[in-house]
Order: C-alpha cells, then structure tokens, then sequence
C-alpha cells in the first residue's frame, strides 16, 4: 500500500537559504509600485487575516509544552536573540555602558551563557554602546526616523539616521509613517523607507509597524510587505511606547508575510517583536511560533530577534533554575 | 534532527486508578453482566487495560426494569429544580477530576490527550452544566405549559468520542425527566464506567443511569427492549438503519446521529492561513474520527495550488505519536478493525486514480497508527469521495464557481455539516442557504457548543442534539 505515493511539494523546496539580502524591491514585484493605485491594488489583494481564526492559531501554538533539554535549548536561543534596549530620556552614557557589559556577559557567574545580539539605543548613544561593544560581535542599534512618533519631515528622519549611522550604529530601527499609511498613502510610506534604507548604507534596516497603531491584522499583513519590498531587513511590531505592543497573533501575521516572502522571491526577512515580551514563557512561545509557522531557518540571531530590556532577567533566572534545580531570585542577576 | 527539538512531555498516567475488571452499572451499583467479558486495549500500545462485562439480554431486561422504577417512583415525580441540583453536581464533578478522565479517555480511545484536556472533558461538562439550568423552565422549550418526559431512553454511543457522547445523550434526557440505559461503544467503555462512580459520588438515585456495557448484541437488546420509550443513536448509518427498522411499527421516539461527508468549501478569496488551520481542524482532529469532519476539501481552482502547497506544509508540522504527550497532535487509530477500513479505502483511492500524499516521519511499531493523508485529482466519483472513511484522509475537489460548489458540496447521501472559508459576508450567508448539512461553519470548522443544536439532513440522520431543539427530543407536549 502506498507504493504509488507522491510528493506533490517537495518538503525541502521551500527550506533552500536565499543568498545575501539584495537592495531595493524585488524584480517580480517592481510593478507593484509604479504607481499609488497599483501598490494599494496589491496591497489590498494580500489574502486576508481572519481575526478570530489568528488569534485561536496563535493560543493553540502557545500551548506547547517545552521542557527539559528543549527548554534549556530554548532559553540559550532566546537569550542569544535579545536586543538588550534602553530608549528612555535618562539615558547617559554610564546606563549605556552598563548595559554594553552586561550584554556580553549576561550572567557573570556562568561565562557558558551566551550574549545577546545587540544592544538598542536612541541614536546619540550608538557611539557609547558600538565602543562598549567592540570586538564582541555584538550588534548597535539605534532607533531613527524621529522614533517613536515618526512624526518630522523626512529630511529631518534621514538626518537622524545618518547621523546614527556616523556614530557607529550598524542596525536602524526605523518607525513608519503610520498616519501615511492608515490614510492609504502607501507609496509615500514605501518611499519613505526607500530612502531610510539608502541613507543606512551598510546599516541593517529595521522597520517598525507599530501595530497597535495599525490595528487589524489586514494592516499589519499589508504594513509587512510594504516593507519588505522596499528593502527593510527585518520587520519589526513595535516601539514599545504604544500599547498594545508585541503580541503572538501579530507575530504569526508577521512570520506568515516573511514566510510567503521568501517563497516568492527568494530573500529572506528577519522578525523583531519588541515590548511587552517580559517572561521566559512568552519567549518560548516565540520560539515554538517560529518552529511552526517558519521552520528552522529562523530561529537564529540573523533572522529573529526580541526587542526587550526585563526579558533577559527572566531568562536569567530560569536559566540558572534549570542549571541548579533551584529558584534564586531578583538579586541573583543584575539590574540591567 | 531538527534544531528545536520538543522533548516528551508526557501526561502522568498516575492518577487514573484502573481495575482490572468492570461490571454492569444497574440500579446504583457494578454488578457482573452474564455475557463473556470483552477486554478493552490502549490503542497507542495495544496493551490491554481492564476487562469488560458484557450485558446479555437478561442484563438489558434488569437495567430496562430499574430505569422504569427510577423514573415512576424517583425521578419523574422529583421537583425539575431538584433535578436540575443533581445535574450540576455531575456537571461540578466532572471538572473537578477533569484530569482522570482525559487521561483515561486518551487510554481507552487514543486521542491526544490535549484534544481530552481541552475538548471533551470540558464539553462534556459544559453540557450537564446547559441542561442543569434548563431542568426547571422546561415549560419554555415550545412543547407547551408542561411538557412531560418520554420515560426510559435506551442510548447507543460511538467511540470517538465516548464521554462527550455521553454527556449530549445523558445531560438532556435526565434535565428532561427521563431515565436512561446507556450502552457505550465496544471499545471505549472505560470513562462510561468512571461516569457511573461520578452519579455515586453524586448520590444520584438508583436507577435513573444504567450503563450496560458490552458489544453489538448488547446495543440491539437495548434499542429492541419493549419497555424503552425513546431510542437515541449515534453511530454508523449501517447501524442507523438496522435501527431505524427494529423501531419501526413501535410506540418509541427515535433520533439518529449518524454518518458525514463534509464539505469543506474554500473560496479564492478565503483567509488562507486560517482557511489552512480549518482544513487540517476539519479532518485530523481526533484522527478524522469525527462524524462531521470535513473531509471533502473543495477548494476554487484558481488557488488549488496554492492552497494545497500550504496545507502540505502545514500537515508536515503536525507531529504524530504517543497520545499522552502534551505536544501530540494525532494521536491512535482506535482499533485495528477501523485500521483496516481506512486501510481498505485508501487502497480504493489509489486504485481509482487519485494522488494520495503523506508527510515524511515515522509511526511508533506498536498500535493502531495511519498518517494524515491527502489526496488530490479526486474525481466526485471516486469512492474516497462518496465513502465515509471516518479516518485522517482529505480528498481534495475543485470547483470554479459558486453554483458548483454548492453542486458538488450537495452530492452525498450525507448532510451533516459544511464549511465555508470567504471574506465575503453576502457569499457566506447564500451559500449556507443552499448547502443541505444541519451545520454549516463558517470561516471556522469542528467548533461545538451545548446551546447549538447538532444533527444531520439525509442518511446523516434525523433529530438534533444540543439546544432546545435537542432538548425537545426527550420530551413530549402535554
């Protein structure tokens, strides 16, 4: 029985790496943005999100249960995905600093533990952090783009991440213009990001949706592509100033735009969730998300991150739990 | 060995106390039945868990009797409100040992013991809780002032999902008045028999459950005992029918749950990623043994491919094995019998001509196990797409327009449920009009609840379950 079984998608068809990420808009999709009224015909022509299906998805992918070794694995990866952030209006150079040290060296009492991606700051920072993080392989990021609002004229947006760039930052986070694009303006947000990304040279390019803003899933799927086309490296939820801020539904809307993504044009896109993403348990769930949704291709430090600053103790703390067989508590890990 | 590698997270089996072996429930107590013991196996291992009485017709005859006793002297004339005390009491007990009867259910039938945590433990509940509340405003199901109860009901249930069943046959005839002979399936008695502890602990009268288990000789002396007044059964339509004749000519109130062979409809306009989940929600809960599964798919031509290539990706993910662990997704087929009915049909398939497709991956070497299967370029005639296979086997079919669809969704002698995936409202609402299924599913598939009646157009069968439809069932005008 079954001698006559055949595979009408090869399994592996989908899982090839693309090679490195190439700049500007994809060449099947260069006459999407002609025009305005080509790219919101495209646009809207994304198959839609079902809330209430979504959702129920993403509760269903967070019932998995990751335990022992696959806990352990999960934890190291997690820890290895974390841009440690700060983006508050205290900030000083010592904070910076501070942070810079602990992202190389988490937990100090176990030099086994790994580092975390990047170190995310505003942008007149990224000097203190990229001479902190020298030679550690560690990333700078620096948000740009009049973030978080993004409300300032566009030469005032690419001057801001210039000169983040100039002191040192080789990832942007950039915010779109979310009143351009809940009023339909959608060329000028791809414009818009078009320009970040020139502007960032060698600089991998973020691009935040700010999803609590964008509100539906259909907007999040539509924000995605759009930046995804115009040559955002990765996609990313949120500021973290605005709540709502990362969610798992909106996650699996942003891992399925990635996803479909590559299988049209060959490039892969990384995803950042950021804000809200507080205990050990949220960021497996990422991780099992991931798994399911994407496969393993992305779950990796090149093509997923979480933007969090209170994460990384958690995951401090149950790292070590699962290493000794005991809880310690808050003062076991530092303060940031 | 992929890089994220779930480690067994199994359910502690612990807590289930099995006994060696079970009698008859008759008159408030476990009696031995006179019939030759059946054993009843984990279907994940083939191990043997207890050993069974089975009821002869003496043993029928005995529980008819004390159903009758129940209902004159106890249960009919009790308050509705004291009645309806009784039935969230079962209701509050279920859920207080929620977690022995999914363990137990996942033993005896095999399914994920997620799909037991998070389905039927707490629809099972869910549905005495409904019926608790309904026991004591009876006089506003639409039967008039006082509506009265038929008497004994004598109850054959499947093994798919044998609490849950329980739970839709028994929670209604007892809030209505009625006492009940229950005959769980042949291989699934087990959560039947902790229920019976349940209506002890509950200090249910005597008489008002019986539970006689036992085999097909067992179900017919129940549906055929004289003294029975309503017969409800939920089965094969094989069965339905031999049923259906044994009743005919006699005073008994019958209702039929039988077979399906749902279509799932997919627009080109359809939420595909959830329009994925629905499909796969559709066939491969419970291993596709599920009387409403939608196991036509009937997807618009113009994203066939598109849709296919999706869901194979997706069926890739779902992860096969030991029905305890935590992270199973299929789980066992429940009995060697039924192993070889998908067996046969899929043979059929291929023979026919039509594409069969499996994920790669191993299945365990012990008990009963079939791959999520899909076949594609099935023809309407094929006998995958006519035949119940009631097993984890998708046969795709195309349409290009809506008229077409609802054609071929209407091609069966089945009709009991229908989905349909679209964003567009004004297509969902004329299309459910035209399907010929007693549920039709909208943008969702296999969501259940007890104040939605449930039931079949066809050989599909007749009568609701759930609601007040199905509460009416149990009942007759005053």
């Amino acid at each position: 029985m079954m001698a006559g079984m055949t595979h009408v998608l090869d399994p592996t068809a989908l899982g090839d790496l693309p090679g490195p990420p190439p700049r500007g808009t994809p060449d099947a999709f260069a006459d999407v943005t002609r025009s305005d009224a080509a790219f919101r015909a495209f646009l809207h022509g994304l198959p839609g999100v079902d809330q209430v299906g979504a959702e129920a998805r993403a509760a269903q992918l967070g019932t998995r249960s990751i335990k022992t070794t696959a806990k352990a694995w999960a934890i190291d990866t997690a820890i290895s995905m974390v841009d440690l952030t700060t983006l508050e209006g205290a900030d000083t150079p010592g904070k910076v600093r501070s942070l810079a040290a602990k992202a190389r060296r988490p937990d100090p009492t176990d030099p086994g533990c790994p580092a975390v991606a990047a170190v995310c700051v505003y942008g007149d920072l990224a000097g203190v952090a990229s001479d902190a993080l020298a030679g550690t392989g560690i990333h700078t990021a620096a948000v740009a783009t009049a973030f978080p609002s993004g409300r300032a004229s566009r030469e005032v947006k690419l001057a801001d991440v210039r000169d983040a760039v100039a002191n040192g930052a080789d990832e942007i986070d950039m915010v779109i213009d979310r009143g351009a694009f809940l009023s339909g303006r959608y060329l000028d947000v791809f414009e818009e990001v078009v320009a970040v990304k020139e502007a960032c040279g060698s600089a991998h390019l973020k691009v935040i949706l700010e999803t609590g803003e964008l509100r539906t899933y259909d907007a999040v799927r539509r924000a995605s592509w759009l930046a995804m086309l115009a040559g955002g490296d990765f996609i990313k939820t949120s500021t973290g100033k605005i709540s709502p801020a990362a969610t798992l539904p909106v996650c699996l809307v942003m891992l399925e735009a990635v996803r479909d993504f590559r299988a049209a044009t060959g490039v892969q896109i990384g995803v950042k969730p950021a804000g809200g993403i507080k205990t050990t348990k949220d960021a497996v769930k990422h991780l099992v998300m991931i798994n399911e949704v994407v496969g393993e291709d992305w779950l990796s430090p090149d093509w997923f991150r979480f933007g969090a600053s209170s994460l990384l103790n958690d995951l401090l703390l149950q790292r070590q739990k699962l290493r000794t067989g005991h809880y310690s508590g808050p003062d076991h890990v530092s303060v940031d | 060995m992929s890089l994220f590698e779930y480690a067994p997270a199994p359910e502690s089996r612990s807590i289930v106390d099995l006994q060696p072996s079970y009698g008859l429930f008759v008159d408030g107590e476990f009696t031995p039945g006179q019939g030759t013991p059946l054993k009843t196996v984990n279907p994940a291992t083939e191990e043997v868990l207890s050993e069974i009485a089975v009821g002869t017709d003496a043993d029928v005859d005995r529980a008819v009797r004390a159903a009758r006793r129940a209902f004159t002297r106890v249960w009919g004339p009790m308050r509705p409100a004291d009645r309806g005390k009784y039935l969230f009491r079962i209701a509050r007990l279920l859920q207080e040992r929620a977690r022995e009867f999914a363990v137990l259910e996942t033993l005896d039938n095999g399914k994920p013991i997620t799909e037991s945590r998070d389905v039927d433990v707490p629809l099972a509940a869910a549905h005495f809780f409904y019926h608790a509340g309904w026991a004591d405003k009876l006089d506003h199901v639409g039967l008039g002032a006082a509506p009265r109860p038929h008497g004994v009901a004598g109850q054959v249930i499947p093994w798919n999902f044998p609490l849950m069943m329980l739970a839709w046959k028994v929670a209604p005839a007892l809030a209505a008045g009625n006492t009940v002979v229950l005959k769980p399936a042949e291989t699934t008695p087990l959560t039947a028999l902790l229920f019976a502890e349940i209506c002890q602990q509950a200090d249910l009268p005597p008489g008002v459950v019986n539970i006689v288990t036992g085999a097909g000789d067992t179900g017919r002396a129940v549906v055929e005992h004289p003294d029975v007044d309503k017969v409800a059964f939920t089965g094969s339509t094989e069965v339905g029918k031999q049923i259906a004749r044994a009743v005919a000519g006699t005073q008994k109130v019958l209702t039929l749950e039988l077979g399906g062979k749902a279509a799932n409809i997919v627009f080109d306009d359809a939420p595909v990623d959830q329009a994925v989940e629905g499909i796969v929600r559709g066939i491969f809960f419970n291993q596709g043994h599920v009387c409403c599964a939608g196991s036509r798919l009937l997807v618009q031509e113009s994203v066939h491919d598109e849709v296919i290539a999706s869901l194979q990706r997706r069926i890739g993910t779902l992860r096969v094995g030991d029905p305890l662990d935590k992270n199973t997704d299929i789980g066992a087929i429940n009995s060697a019998e039924q192993l070889a009915r998908i067996r046969e049909l899929v043979d059929i398939g291929e023979a026919e001509g039509a594409h069969p497709w499996q994920p790669a991956g191993e299945l365990p070497e012990r008990g009963f196990w079939f791959k999520p299967t899909v076949f594609t370029d099935v023809s309407p005639a094929h006998r995958i797409a006519r035949d119940e296979v009631f097993g984890p086997v998708l046969s795709v079919l195309t349409f290009r327009t809506p008229d077409e669809a609802v054609a071929k969704a209407n091609n069966s002698t089945y009709g009991l449920s229908a989905g349909i995936w679209s964003e567009k409202g004004s297509r969902i609402l004329s299309i459910a009009n035209q399907l010929r299924a007693g549920v039709v599913w909208a943008n969702t598939f296999n969501q259940f609840d007890p104040t939605s009646p449930f039931g079949g157009y066809k050989q599909s069968g007749y009568g609701r379950e759930g609601g007040r439809l199905g509460l009416r069932a149990y009942l007759k005008e005053s």
